[in-house]
């Protein structure tokens, strides 16, 4: 062999390698969805606002914490099923990517809860108070995100372009009707939150049970109908539940529901039959609300695939991109300068 | 030139530990740079670049302590004295980023308020307070770093494969944990096949 050929046979393979890291890190692949490339449409249809969540970005804090009944452990060894108390930090927010937006009935409403298991491990879910998720895949809430952002001329979404999305995903039409049908509560503290994805559960003895949990609120929801509050300040779900809190703790239930044979575990748009056996873990209860500027539930990340011993991802391909998607959302606020959160209950109190 | 003798080699646990940790490396910096880039492989990558991350760390902190009470075999009479330097400098940059990269990792989770999960409830402790800014300083850091380990991983390739494929100078058998034949007469530089 040649010098000049001993040469190239050495570029080849140094070649090789650099072309496959540059394969496997995306480069040679600029169309494939990404985690950056979804966080970078929530800021192409919010604007970028440094500092705050890419979703969800109006919220306020809570604290408080977890009574458990134990009967969650005959589903799931996580030590947060075991009888007894765990403390909890969570938020509450509105969804979508503008931190001062106003206040309406109808904006999904979200609630990120962070469990503290006792021997140092956590439990994190992010949960929303919609029956069912409007989509299906990370490629549709891709689409979705632009197809519903409000046309700047009318501020309401182009009818047009969401006719054509649903089109495209008669999956997310379905849902919408799902969300449609039922009653949306008058406030954050009587909805129900709702996991949505399915999670697997494993108890003691390795069995598996596929499951999704929803909170539901003590007492039961009222409908918004019933008690349309006077939309009268910008903020006023958030000033309800301020007052709420600080009148008398509210309560949510946890209520796991097990999956038979043949239920969608992979596809949060459909909603599981209504008679499947369900369990109630236990009980939360909010004693402390707190704005984003003083808690350190503001740099938190809701990743929901953070998850204790006892609990694992089912195979619904939203959780994996949601987990890669919050750790975009959550690097890019965290090193970005900060203004005060639209939502103080110090303020809301006086 | 002395025949490629035994001494001319590493010492054998030298040379295990370079292959295996060769190889997690690699893996280890794949996975890296796919899993910020993935979707739906995301969850899985990450649960096991976490695991591999505090492998690697111990690792490398067995690698520094064994360097220390090894003797090393003599640089081979085709490397120029510059190249000499060169190769002790990135051989000490890859021991600084080796230990690095995990440190900063572990550093950058405890700071962003994550919690250190290594599989089912192993989960080490926070080195750090939470710490908004220091974990997005930290995280950017981790990448910067895992790329420079990479460079010097193809630098560090490029020289030996450029010592054995066009110099032939069985400069790779010193590390070589697989029989060599011994290395008799050394070729000119870049001289003609022999």
């Amino acid at each position: 062999m040649s010098v000049p050929l001993r040469l190239l046979t050495v570029a080849v393979i140094v070649g090789a390698a650099a072309t496959s890291f540059a394969y496997a890190g995306g480069w040679l692949t600029p169309h494939a969805l990404t985690p950056a490339r979804i966080a970078n449409r929530f800021e192409q249809v919010n604007g970028v606002h440094p500092g705050f969540r890419r979703n969800h970005a109006k919220g306020v804090d809570v604290s408080g914490y977890f009574e458990s009944t134990g009967q969650g452990a005959a589903l799931s060894r996580a030590s947060v099923f075991r009888p007894g108390r765990v403390p909890v930090l969570g938020r509450f927010s509105l969804g979508g990517g503008q931190p001062f937006a106003v206040d309406a009935e109808h904006t999904p409403r979200g609630l990120g809860v962070r469990f503290a298991l006792r021997d140092g491990e956590e439990w994190r879910t992010a949960m929303l108070g919609l029956p069912v998720f409007p989509v299906s895949t990370p490629e549709a809430f891709y689409d979705q995100l632009l197809a519903m952002a409000p046309d700047p001329a009318t501020g309401q979404p182009d009818p047009a372009r969401v006719s054509a999305f649903l089109a495209r995903h008669p999956e997310s039409a379905r849902a919408l009707q799902v969300i449609s049908s039922q009653p949306m509560s008058s406030g954050f503290d009587n909805s129900s939150y709702h996991s949505l994805n399915a999670f697997r559960f494993i108890d003691a003895a390795g069995t598996v049970s596929w499951v999704r949990w929803s909170l539901v609120p003590v007492p039961p929801p009222v409908s918004i109908s019933a008690t349309a509050p006077g939309a009268t300040s910008n903020n006023f779900l958030f000033d309800a539940l301020i007052a709420s809190v600080q009148a008398r703790p509210p309560q949510w239930r946890l209520v796991v529901t097990v999956a038979q044979p043949g239920d969608p575990t992979n596809d949060a748009t459909i909603p599981w039959p209504a008679d499947r056996r369900t369990l109630e873990a236990g009980t939360l209860t909010f004693d402390r609300i707190e704005s984003d500027d003083t808690s350190p539930a503001r740099d938190i990340n809701f990743d929901p695939l953070i998850l204790p011993n006892g609990m694992a991802p089912s195979d619904d391909p939203l959780l994996s991109a949601r987990s890669a998607v919050y750790s975009q959302s959550f690097t890019r606020r965290e090193g970005e300068p900060r203004i005060p959160s639209a939502v103080s209950p110090g303020e809301a109190a006086r | 030139m002395s025949p490629a003798t035994k001494s001319a080699r590493f010492a054998l646990r030298s040379r295990l530990l370079h292959w295996l940790m060769a190889a997690m490396l690699l893996a280890m910096l794949f996975i890296g740079v796919a899993m910020v880039a993935s979707l739906g492989d995301y969850h899985r990558l990450v649960a096991l670049h976490r695991p591999l991350g505090i492998a690697l760390l111990i690792l490398a902190i067995v690698r520094l302590i064994n360097r220390r009470f090894s003797t090393l075999p003599p640089f081979p009479s085709t490397m120029a004295s510059w190249e000499r330097m060169v190769a002790t400098a990135s051989e000490r940059l890859l021991y600084a980023l080796m230990l690095a990269l995990p440190l900063v990792g572990w550093a950058m989770l405890s700071a962003g308020h994550y919690p250190i999960v290594l599989f089912g409830p192993v989960h080490l402790p926070p080195i750090l307070p939470p710490w908004p800014m220091l974990y997005a300083v930290l995280r950017r850091t981790h990448t910067i770093l895992a790329h420079l380990l990479f460079l010097t991983f193809l630098a560090h390739l490029s020289a030996v494969l450029f010592h054995t494929i066009v110099m032939r100078d069985h400069l790779l058998d010193r590390m070589a944990i697989w029989p060599v034949r011994a290395y008799r007469k050394p070729p000119g530089l870049l001289g003609e096949d022999v």
